[in-house]
């Protein structure tokens, strides 16, 4: 032990010398030198997989990592090229971007915001990452979009489906590849005008939170306008396991459609439920009643078993399309892991491709030229044919596919079957519709940090 | 010195050069090594171990001296940071009032949930914090969304916000008197390279301060007061004194002390969630206290570090890292390994890592890491068997 003594003089003394010392270099800002963060050298560059790989969400986070790892190897010139020989643009030569071989972390943001932050902060100051992408859940996406704003890097969002990402919430160093609550309703009302007729009277259960009511709100409207009338809504809280007391009142409500605004497993049981309670078998005035489910994903449709055969839905991509980009990516995900692709998966594979692409278009790093490059830029080949990333929102244009669940599956994989894919002119809006945070919404200008 | 024995000035110096020092004490790995995926020395990582700490020295007033046990302690950061935020929105982005009026108005959310919680002791006081949590978290996720922006989260929008006291082209993220807080700059040496960041040092120095503010309380006929009512309330009541207005003392110290941190929190990072609310956060700031060593003025430091570190970087390991690291042994060993520490270890398993440390820790050593630091202190020291036997600890030092 020592046998220090402390005098007040003594104290002040190195208190003073310390504090001024430390608090120096706060003043010299070493930033400027790259003219952006985290400036590429050497001959690698870092971007950062951005993912849930546990909690509620957690089976889409992994399928998204399992798409980036395969586009990170297209990309660096390993496999079979995948969407490469496919997309409209062709500047990817395998020789990973800019002559920089790829490298990447992955990160798990637990589908929590905060987490998600701290992970991709994470990424941001200790990898020196120069983009993210991924995540699934659209809280998760705003909160990482907007530290991806602030700390000058580009964010791609994955899964993420609220108005909002790319809405009132809107950043300009943030894209959004994936579609949005707005073209779900729009795109599933001519279909379930078609199969259902336009006397059809809705009792919504929404779960409890933004997305639950964007979506609701985008299926209400969109209902609505076709001659539909709205009967109830009802708010569900998020994760509630039993929806049973929430179902009971709507038997005896006169509504015979039932929408289901609930995603991954609230989804799974709350239209299992449904079904037990006997809402398919039900007649109200002398018609059957159904179920609508706004947002499918395959992962649900296979939790949900046979609970979903007929149940329309929406989706971004899946994998039974026939295009020649759709069958190349499916493909390559299925020599690799023995298994079809999800639309999660698909949108953060061709979001990474999209991220390459538009750095070598623009022949630098800079987030500013990134932007500059994915703005207003179109393109066509990766599945969900012409496609534009809109330069007023950053949000992707392009059809949106109507499904339903498949009457007689032949294998596990085999859940959905295509319904209809409506045309993009169907599912546009304007840039300051008032669902996306109208007049006010802007995108700030884009930042290339440091 | 500033009115503390020699003993608890030494301590004070230690935290204030264990806050400090940090940058160099989490970086010892220079960057080229295939180790320097273990430091933890880079900016928001350091933050979230001072602001954590100072959670936990808050709670160790409370847990550590009367024994309560809030399982709700992160409603309070929660409400600490939606305030901060709403200062941000309402006033300006200088954190000189968006700090002080988090721990304001949640002192005035502990008096309350405090004033109800308190007619119950142990189990049943444990459980009415718990709900009062999930009630703010439930409220704040869904009804309350207009005020806390729900599962969206609340940030600040420079252009729709009023904002009345910022200035025409004043900052937009947080700052002190117009000094941006994310300054930072970088020192390289030799192949190590450290960074200090502006917001770092202005939570080193809250917690330095805290936990002065900590053993004062604790050293205080307040604090006897408040170890008496741990070793025996009915005993206080039937030397007729009124136990309650120092327990709700204790309470509301306790969570101004979590609203404190919550502000820093949003000082630090512009944004706020109601997850940061959850019931399972609660439980992680309990478990923080364990691990460290309950009643103990250094031990929730520790705890909360070694969480928040286990938490960050054990999660983050990923199987490409473990080949690098176990490279030279044998193949078919190499592959055993990463197998079983990725699956069980490290990873998204770093939970089950965390369990069997909380179980070890627990079992053999009840007074946590402080009390771990002691025994292998005594078994260098070997001078005199120590006064206590271990096993036995003393509630507050």
């Amino acid at each position: 032990m020592s046998r220090s003594r402390f005098t007040r003089r003594g104290v002040l003394k190195t208190g003073a010398i310390g504090g001024a010392g430390l608090a120096l270099p706060t003043y010299l800002r070493a930033d400027g030198h790259s003219g952006f963060t985290n400036a590429p050298t050497g001959d690698t560059v870092k971007i950062g997989f951005n993912v849930p790989q546990t909690g509620p969400y957690a089976e889409e986070g992994l399928d998204e990592l399992r798409a980036q790892e395969l586009a990170v190897e297209h990309i660096n010139g390993e496999g079979d090229g995948g969407m490469l020989a496919t997309f409209s643009e062709q500047n990817l030569d395998g020789t990973g971007i800019l002559g920089k071989k790829v490298e990447f972390v992955t990160g798990d943001t637990q589908t929590k915001s905060d987490v998600a932050r701290a992970s991709a902060q994470q990424m941001i100051e200790r990898e020196g990452v120069i983009m993210v992408n991924g995540g699934s859940s659209s809280g998760v996406a705003v909160a990482v979009q907007a530290l991806c704003q602030e700390a000058g890097v580009i964010f791609m969002a994955g899964l993420t489906h609220s108005n909002d990402t790319t809405g009132k919430d809107r950043k300009a160093n943030g894209f959004r590849h994936f579609f949005n609550s707005y073209m779900s309703g729009a795109a599933l009302a001519p279909v379930l005008e078609g199969a259902y007729g336009n006397q059809r009277r809705a009792y919504h259960l929404t779960a409890d939170y933004n997305w639950g009511y964007t979506t609701q709100e985008a299926v209400q409207t969109s209902t609505e306008a076709m001659g539909w009338e709205t009967v109830e809504t009802v708010l569900t809280p998020v994760g509630a396991g039993d929806f049973n007391s929430y179902i009971t009142p709507v038997l005896n409500s006169g509504a015979d459609v039932l929408v289901l605004n609930h995603y991954g497993g609230d989804m799974v049981n709350s239209l299992s439920q449904a079904i037990q309670a006997g809402i398919r078998d039900r007649m109200v005035d002398g018609t059957q009643m159904e179920i609508v489910v706004p947002l499918y994903s395959e992962l649900m449709a296979a939790g949900a078993g046979s609970n979903i055969e007929g149940v329309f839905g929406s989706m971004n991509w899946n994998w039974q399309l026939e295009d020649a980009g759709t069958a190349a990516f499916t493909r390559s995900f299925g020599e690799k892991y023995g298994r079809p692709p999800s639309n999660a998966a698909h949108t953060c594979y061709v979001q990474t491709l999209l991220y390459a692409d538009a750095v070598t278009r623009a022949g630098s790093f800079n987030p500013c030229a990134v932007v500059e490059a994915l703005e207003d830029f179109e393109f066509d080949g990766m599945g969900n044919g012409a496609t534009t990333y809109r330069g007023a929102d950053h949000q992707c244009f392009k059809d949106v596919l109507v499904v339903k669940g498949k009457e007689n599956p032949t294998n596990q994989y085999d859940t959905l079957e295509i319904v209809e894919v409506t045309p993009r002119a169907q599912v546009e809006y304007a840039a300051d519709h008032p669902s996306f945070g109208g007049a006010d919404a802007t995108l700030g200008s884009c930042n290339p940090g440091a | 010195m500033l009115g503390l024995n020699k003993k608890d000035f030494s301590l004070l110096l230690f935290v204030a050069f264990l806050a400090i020092a940090a940058p160099f004490l989490l970086n010892p790995f220079p960057a080229s090594s295939s180790l320097s995926f273990l430091n933890a020395g880079y900016p928001a990582l350091m933050q979230l171990f001072a602001i954590f700490a100072i959670v936990l020295i808050g709670f160790n007033i409370l847990f550590g001296l009367t024994g309560y046990l809030s399982f709700g302690h992160a409603a309070f950061i929660g409400i600490g940071s939606y305030t901060a935020m709403w200062m941000y929105k309402l006033l300006n982005f200088n954190v000189i009032i968006a700090i002080p009026m988090a721990m304001l108005v949640t002192g005035i959310f502990a008096l309350l949930i405090g004033w109800i919680s308190l007619r119950r002791t142990g189990i049943y006081f444990s459980i009415l914090t718990l709900a009062f949590a999930e009630m703010a978290y439930r409220l704040s996720y869904s009804v309350l969304t207009p005020i806390t922006g729900g599962e969206t989260n609340l940030s600040p929008d420079p252009v729709n916000d009023p904002m009345v006291l910022k200035s025409e082209g004043g900052l937009t993220v947080p700052h002190l008197f117009g000094f941006d807080l994310n300054a930072k700059t970088t020192w390289e040496v030799g192949s190590w390279s450290f960074t200090f960041e502006a917001g770092y040092y202005l939570c080193a120095l809250i917690l330095i301060i805290s936990f002065y503010i900590a053993i004062r309380i604790f050293r205080s006929p307040f604090g006897m007061m408040l170890r008496a009512i741990k070793s025996n309330n009915q005993r206080m009541s039937y030397t007729g004194l009124n136990t309650k207005p120092y327990m709700l003392a204790a309470f509301v110290i306790s969570g101004v002390y979590a609203g404190l941190a919550g502000g820093l929190l949003v000082a630090m990072d512009a944004q706020a969630g109601a997850e940061r609310m959850f019931w399972t956060e609660s439980g992680t700031i309990v478990i923080m206290a364990i691990l460290g060593g309950v009643g103990t003025l250094l031990g929730p430091i520790l705890g909360a570090g070694a969480i928040k570190y286990m938490e960050k970087i054990l999660s983050s390991i990923s199987e490409s890292q473990l080949h690098t690291w176990l490279g030279i042994l044998p193949d078919w060993l190499e592959d055993a390994m990463v197998y079983i520490l990725a699956n069980f270890f490290v990873g998204h398993a770093w939970h089950l890592t965390l369990g069997l440390v909380f179980m070890l820790v627990v079992i053999f050593v009840p007074g946590g890491l402080v009390e771990l630091g002691q025994r292998i202190g005594n078994r260098f020291r070997r001078k005199k068997p120590d006064t206590a036997p271990s096993g036995e600890t003393t509630p507050a030092e």
